[in-house]
């Protein structure tokens, strides 16, 4: 069983965050398990309270609720550094047990941008694929988009900051 | 964040940007080199003041635009430390689904022992 574990950890799977637009964002990780146990944990609330937390930074989970039905709502609050809560809460648009979901979602501090968020669930050979596609709404995403119109350019502009940042550092 | 996004995606501006790392410069020089005109460098300018991304020095007669890397190198580490922090949460699923497939496990051999019990 240990030398299992072990085995896993060398061989472990790569979590991707790709910039797909100024305001979406895609996921992508493969999790060596089927989908119907990925989708449960990602799903059932006393499950997503044990993966849900950052720990590294000092973050624990406090509560975890989630009425998992188009129009049930999910709530998950952390705690920061023994001190400070937050709060993620949103709504069920679409539920579909082991193959795709999506949500809104909510950071509390800042209600006033919520994000949409669909994750899919793809099984292959015993394996999962999940990829979160999160589309972010936020009134500075969509000023800065209005602004200076630059949607086409946004993948350009990240790819000449990298150069960019490259040279500097 | 954003403002710094915004900001340079404006060409001239991120010409500026990247004209600004071989050091400070004075507005004229600037212009010269981009083939701009003077009111058109001093707009593009303030925005990047505004946002945080160069800041002036007088030096002499003259006033040094100067480049200020950190708002870049903020925008950089965004999406690598957001990978970070579903990286970490994702090794704790990791753990979690091996368990689960245990316990899944475990019952499909409790059933057919069951099963067997019965026979």
């Amino acid at each position: 069983m240990d030398a299992k574990r072990k085995n896993d950890t060398a061989t472990k799977n790569q979590t991707t965050v790709e910039r797909k637009s100024d305001r979406e964002l895609l996921i992508t990780r493969m999790f060596n398990g089927p989908a119907r146990i990925v989708f449960d944990a990602w799903t059932k609330a006393e499950l997503v309270a044990r993966w849900w937390a950052p720990k590294s930074r000092g973050v624990s989970v406090v509560s975890c609720n989630a009425d998992v039905r188009v129009g049930g709502r999910w709530r998950y609050v952390l705690r920061h550094s023994g001190t400070e809560e937050i709060a993620f809460s949103g709504e069920y648009l679409e539920v579909k047990p082991h193959t795709r979901l999506a949500y809104t979602s909510i950071f509390e501090a800042f209600p006033d941008s919520p994000s949409t968020v669909a994750v899919t669930f793809e099984e292959r050979d015993g394996k999962t694929l999940l990829v979160a596609h999160e589309t972010y709404s936020s009134k500075e995403a969509l000023d800065a988009a209005i602004a200076t119109g630059m949607e086409g350019g946004m993948r350009e502009t990240m790819d000449q900051l990298d150069e960019l940042v490259a040279s500097l550092l | 964040m954003f403002e710094t996004f915004a900001a340079l995606g404006e060409p001239n501006r991120f010409r500026i940007v990247e004209f600004l790392r071989a050091g400070p410069r004075p507005v004229n020089e600037i212009g010269d080199r981009l083939q701009l005109n003077q009111p058109q460098v001093s707009k593009h300018l303030r925005v990047l003041k505004e946002v945080g991304l160069v800041d002036v020095q007088p030096r002499a007669q003259q006033r040094l635009y100067e480049l200020r890397a950190q708002p870049l190198r903020e925008l950089h580490d965004w999406l690598e430390r957001y990978r970070q922090l579903w990286d970490e949460r994702f090794d704790e699923l990791d753990e979690l689904i091996e368990e689960l497939k245990e316990k899944e496990k475990e019952k499909e051999k409790e059933k057919s022992d069951g099963r067997k019990k019965k026979k």
